[in-house]
């Protein structure tokens, strides 16, 4: 199997990194997440942001794949969040409870403006 | 970019993965047989809930030479998971079987200390996370010795089969941490996967041996996570079964005096 997802990444303030994910997160996507967060955190970002508007399915392995990179950010003293999550899996992130520890929001204005 | 027909079949396929939403667990209708304690109510955790260092634990077999899909894999290790357990850690499914948000409760004997029988009774449970074709994952209640989730897979590699077994998790209390860091109370849990994936292998007629890669993900323990103890199944099973003579004591005076 191969991972079926890209990973870009963006500037989107002196301390912000932004994850553009497209496509699939399941555990064929470790490589692309952490090269992405390798890259992210190169360019001195202090918060992570994924951006999941184009995210087509993410399966149990995936989020296993968001716990370890949540505790990598937190060894390197930053913050994750998200934004653009769909309803579904805005439950999904309540229900496995990484809500508790991965600041969610609506829209990439919103998650800016939560860390500055 | 996927097409908006896609999407809809993407949206579907997930909800119908995925347990629906809940805070707590709720056991299904389950066999008499087994005692349904440490788990009804209880929530679900997640690694993050744990006490101590979350590891991530992957344990594979190869299944050379088996010419079946691994839908038709998954199937079989799905119908025959209480099967495929070590003698001591018993699996009871619901009537539904291994469906999303489905609880599997779990009769389990441990060793006191290492090199002893096995014969101190944790009763616990797991709730079905997620489902699909290859894959599912269960996740651990508060009390069980683990925070956690444990994700067993079928895929193919290298014109080959692989079925594996991958937990991240941390232990739940201090003193299941106890238990894991003194007391083999870790390797004990790896036999136990060890033991379900070769079980796997036998039913399909491979003879093989399960590797075992441990990464550590997060060597901290979380302190502020000390009081998960107050649920500690283990602690619990043994009071519960201390209490049985008071609760027989009990039922047969209510019994009597509605006599």
């Amino acid at each position: 199997m191969k991972a079926n997802v890209t990973m870009t990444v963006r500037k989107a303030d002196q301390n912000s990194s932004v994850i553009d994910i497209h496509g699939e997160i399941n555990a064929f996507a470790e490589n692309a997440l952490m090269d992405a967060y390798t890259q992210a955190s190169s360019a001195g970002a202090r918060n992570i942001i994924l951006n999941f508007n184009g995210l087509e399915y993410m399966n149990s392995s995936g989020i296993g794949l968001l716990v370890t990179l949540l505790i990598r950010a937190r060894r390197q003293n930053q913050r994750l969040l998200a934004f653009g999550l769909s309803d579904h899996y805005r439950q999904i992130f309540d229900l496995t409870r990484l809500n508790e520890a991965i600041g969610i929001y609506a829209t990439e204005v919103a998650a800016l403006g939560a860390v500055n | 970019m996927s097409t908006p027909v896609q999407d809809d079949a993407n949206q579907k396929r997930s909800e119908t993965a995925w347990a629906p939403p809940t805070t707590r667990m709720k056991v299904g209708e389950m066999s008499a047989a087994v005692r349904n304690i440490n788990v009804d109510g209880r929530q679900p955790l997640s690694p993050l809930q744990g006490f101590g260092q979350m590891w991530q634990k992957t344990f594979q077999l190869r299944l050379t030479g088996v010419d079946k899909t691994p839908a038709e894999i998954m199937q079989i290790w799905k119908e025959n998971f209480p099967n495929f357990q070590p003698p001591d850690n018993r699996f009871y499914p619901t009537m539904a079987g291994i469906k999303p948000g489905e609880v599997l409760l779990i009769a389990a004997k441990v060793p006191p200390f290492p090199g002893l029988p096995s014969i101190l009774p944790v009763d616990t449970g797991v709730m079905v996370l997620y489902a699909d074709d290859t894959t599912f994952t269960v996740m651990t209640p508060e009390g069980h010795p683990e925070a956690g989730w444990n994700t067993f897979s079928v895929y193919e590699e290298d014109d080959s089969l692989v079925a594996q077994c991958q937990s991240l998790c941390r232990p739940n209390d201090p003193l299941y941490d106890f238990f894991n860091r003194f007391l083999g109370a870790s390797g004990q849990q790896d036999q136990i996967w060890i033991h379900v994936l070769e079980s796997l292998g036998d039913h399909l007629g491979v003879r093989g041996q399960a590797t075992t890669t441990k990464v550590l993900v997060d060597p901290k323990v979380q302190w502020s996570q000390a009081k998960n103890i107050w649920h500690n199944a283990g602690i619990r099973t043994i009071f519960y079964l201390l209490g049985t003579p008071l609760r027989w004591l009990r039922r047969k005076g209510s019994a009597e005096s509605k006599a």
